[in-house]
């Protein structure tokens, strides 16, 4: 089985920090892998190498059984053309959200099949609008991103991601940017997602979030998987003196 | 000191200063246009973590921003044709002097205002796979131009001034009539005052335009 | 196609040229000086509570700012001497026309400095009872001279390379002398290349200076 997506040895380094040492994973079609570690542990770089946001120092990405890049002197070459299109196949909702401010809610989901898939008008706005209607908000099709809160925002940018209709989807802290009031409506959002069987994978803080989202759970430190398992053995029983403790400072923690 | 000024006298030749006020606006028009897009490629040039694309644009700037364009005109009019055995007509020297310089002040802009932009767009336009020629076309340059429309519209009212400098190698555009009519008529002082007039007219909506645009921007925070 | 460069004419011209810098920044110098003052004086009328000095200042520095400079070369040459009757040296007559331009443009700079300090500041100064004249001197003007520095330089640079507009009257500085020298020696490549470069040189060491003392008032802030 080798999986939807496989990292191998996968290593990262900005400078002289090496924030990921090594990191050996594999994903299968549907599963929902919450990524758990404390801030600069590298999580988030982990995520962003899955989609190249970040080029891997070492190591290799397959994705469906296809090696990304190339093997050349010296490292994996990548050509930009293939990023894009396996950027195609992967969407991406980021802390900030990041939507485009000069376009309504309709246009920026629009935009991708638009522009990238080469999808007709017509054709991009009516899958807009559906995507729109599935995160609830088909209302605010018109809206610019600065007439919606932040929540709605986020909102925006999972619908955004979900009409590349891409055979998996990154969050990255995708709740950390919002007021407490608003987490609640964007995790809906990502749970009803969950229930179609997407393969996801998600950076949270949110331990309560990711125990019930999970399928399984990663728990990094200092740029290595320190725990894995189902989220019932790594937040419940986790064996890890490292985990404990980061769990045990996640006061806030109800299942 | 009582000085009866002659006004009418100017006004009756009227045609010659239309005359020069056309070749004003063709020489303003062609020249900005030339370098909206020229500076375009420069800017993005200029930003280039590649040496040999960075190195040539910084200098390029670097020369047209710290030499006076009476220099720079004076150079393509008299010493361009020496080096290259092609004599230009004093138009298209003034256009490509004017035009070069522009450009020069235009990538600067353009450089400006795409630094402006926050990471989070070009990571989320790559994200959905954007090609970097369309994330430039659909998600920057729009967000990136309405930023940057105050300081273009400057540029415009700065280079319509400088159009005069073509006079001194006699092209003849507004300035360079009116000098004729003023030796002609010896009526320096009402000449100069009406050119004045009429140069003031031109170029005042600009300042003024760049002043609301600006102030637009400011209110509405450049989203939407 | 194959030119055949030849500097000697350059060489054998320097002291004139250089001489011809030398009134380059001569004029740029007294240009500058006389601009400051004369935007000090236009800022302050434009600030005024009098409705009729800003106004009237307001008037003066639109004009200037949106007029071409060699348009004031000329007019102070050849028609100001008419109206008062007093003839102009090439010298005068540049001297004006640059430090009236600059001055519209100076005087813009020390407003925006000046308006830019927040209200909370003047309130606070205020607050401890500082008189209009102490809290301008203590509180605003310090924090508005340091924001007003960086665009005064870049101003000052404006107004060295407008200096070249002065060779249409015939006044001896770099461009004019180099014009002269060109038609003497039949060289005009060379000619005019050196005097760009001569420009650039002088301009652009400038413009690193500036970079320098923006730099250093950054880091004098907090």
């Amino acid at each position: 089985m080798s999986g939807i997506l496989r990292l191998d040895g996968l290593r990262k380094s900005f400078g002289s920090n090496e924030v990921l040492r090594g990191i050996d994973l594999t994903v299968q079609q549907g599963e929902r892998i919450a990524i758990l570690g404390a801030s600069g542990s590298g999580k988030s770089t982990l995520l962003r190498c899955i989609n190249f946001m970040e080029v891997p120092s070492a190591g290799t990405v397959t994705v469906a059984g296809t090696p990304v890049g190339e093997e050349a002197r010296g490292g994996r070459c990548y050509r930009p053309a293939e990023l894009a299109r396996l950027r195609t196949r992967i969407g991406m909702i980021f802390q900030q959200f990041n939507l485009f401010p000069h376009m309504t809610a309709l246009q920026n989901v629009a935009e991708g099949p638009l522009s990238v898939l080469g999808v007709g008008r017509a054709e991009a706005e009516a899958r807009a609008r559906q995507h729109l209607a599935k995160v609830g908000l088909a209302e605010k099709a018109e809206a610019y991103p600065a007439r919606l809160s932040g929540g709605q925002q986020q909102r925006v940018a999972i619908a955004r991601a979900l009409a590349m209709e891409p055979e998996m989807l990154l969050f990255d802290e995708p709740t950390s940017a919002l007021d407490p009031e608003l987490v609640g409506e964007v995790l809906e959002t990502i749970l009803g997602l969950s229930r179609e069987g997407r393969t996801m994978l998600l950076v949270t803080h949110e331990l309560g979030f990711a125990f019930h989202f999970a399928t399984r759970v990663i728990f990094l430190h200092e740029g290595m998987i320190h725990e894995e398992g189902t989220p019932e053995q790594v937040l419940k029983h986790p064996r890890q003196d490292r985990t404990r403790a980061f769990i045990g400072r996640h006061s806030t923690f109800a299942f | 000191m009582e000085y009866e000024f002659a006004f009418g006298e100017i006004l009756r030749d009227w045609d010659l200063l239309a005359r020069g006020i056309r070749l004003t606006a063709a020489l303003w028009v062609i020249a900005f246009v030339t370098a909206l897009a020229a500076g375009l490629f420069l800017g993005i040039a200029r930003m280039s973590p590649r040496r040999a694309l960075n190195w040539p644009a910084t200098a390029y700037i670097e020369i047209f921003r710290n030499t006076p364009v009476l220099v720079q005109l004076v150079w393509f009019y008299y010493a361009f044709p020496v080096l290259t055995g092609v004599q230009v007509s004093p138009f298209v020297a003034a256009s490509l002097g004017l035009c070069l310089n522009t450009s020069a002040y235009c990538a600067e802009i353009y450089r400006a205002g795409l630094q402006s932009i926050v990471a989070g767009q070009w990571e989320a336009g790559r994200a959905l796979g954007m090609s970097e020629a369309t994330l430039m076309r659909r998600i920057i340059l729009p967000q990136a131009l309405r930023r940057m429309l105050p300081a273009f519209t400057n540029r415009a009212v700065e280079l319509a001034k400088m159009t005069s400098i073509a006079s001194v190698i006699t092209v003849h555009e507004l300035m360079h009539e009116a000098r004729t009519m003023a030796t002609q008529s010896f009526l320096p002082l009402e000449t100069f005052t009406v050119v004045a007039a009429i140069y003031f007219i031109l170029i005042y909506p600009g300042t003024l335009g760049a002043l609301l645009l600006e102030r637009r921007l400011a209110t509405r925070g450049g989203a939407a | 196609m194959s030119y055949q460069w030849d500097f000697s004419p350059v060489w054998r011209n320097a002291g004139p040229l250089l001489e011809g810098l030398g009134n380059t920044l001569w004029l740029s110098g007294w240009s500058i000086l006389l601009g400051l003052a004369l935007g000090l004086g236009l800022a302050l009328l434009r600030l005024s509570p009098s409705r009729i000095a800003s106004v009237a200042a307001l008037v003066v520095i639109e004009f200037y700012r949106n007029t071409p400079p060699l348009v004031h070369f000329f007019w102070i040459f050849f028609g100001l001497p008419i109206l008062i009757g007093v003839s102009m040296s090439p010298f005068t007559a540049a001297l004006l026309a640059l430090s009236i331009q600059s001055g519209a443009f100076f005087a813009e700079i020390f407003r925006g400095g000046i308006v830019s300090i927040e209200r909370g500041q003047w309130e606070a100064g205020r607050a401890l009872g500082m008189s209009e004249a102490r809290l301008m001197r203590r509180i605003i003007l310090p924090q508005a001279v340091r924001r007003m520095i960086p665009p005064l330089m870049e101003r000052s640079f404006e107004l060295v390379k407008t200096t070249a507009l002065a060779a249409t009257l015939a006044y001896g500085e770099l461009l004019y002398r180099a014009m002269v020298i060109a038609s003497q020696t039949f060289r005009p490549l060379e000619i005019y290349t050196a005097v760009a470069v001569i420009f650039f040189s002088v301009l652009f060491l400038a413009s690193l200076g500036m970079r320098r003392v923006e730099h250093v008032l950054r880091r004098g802030h907090r």
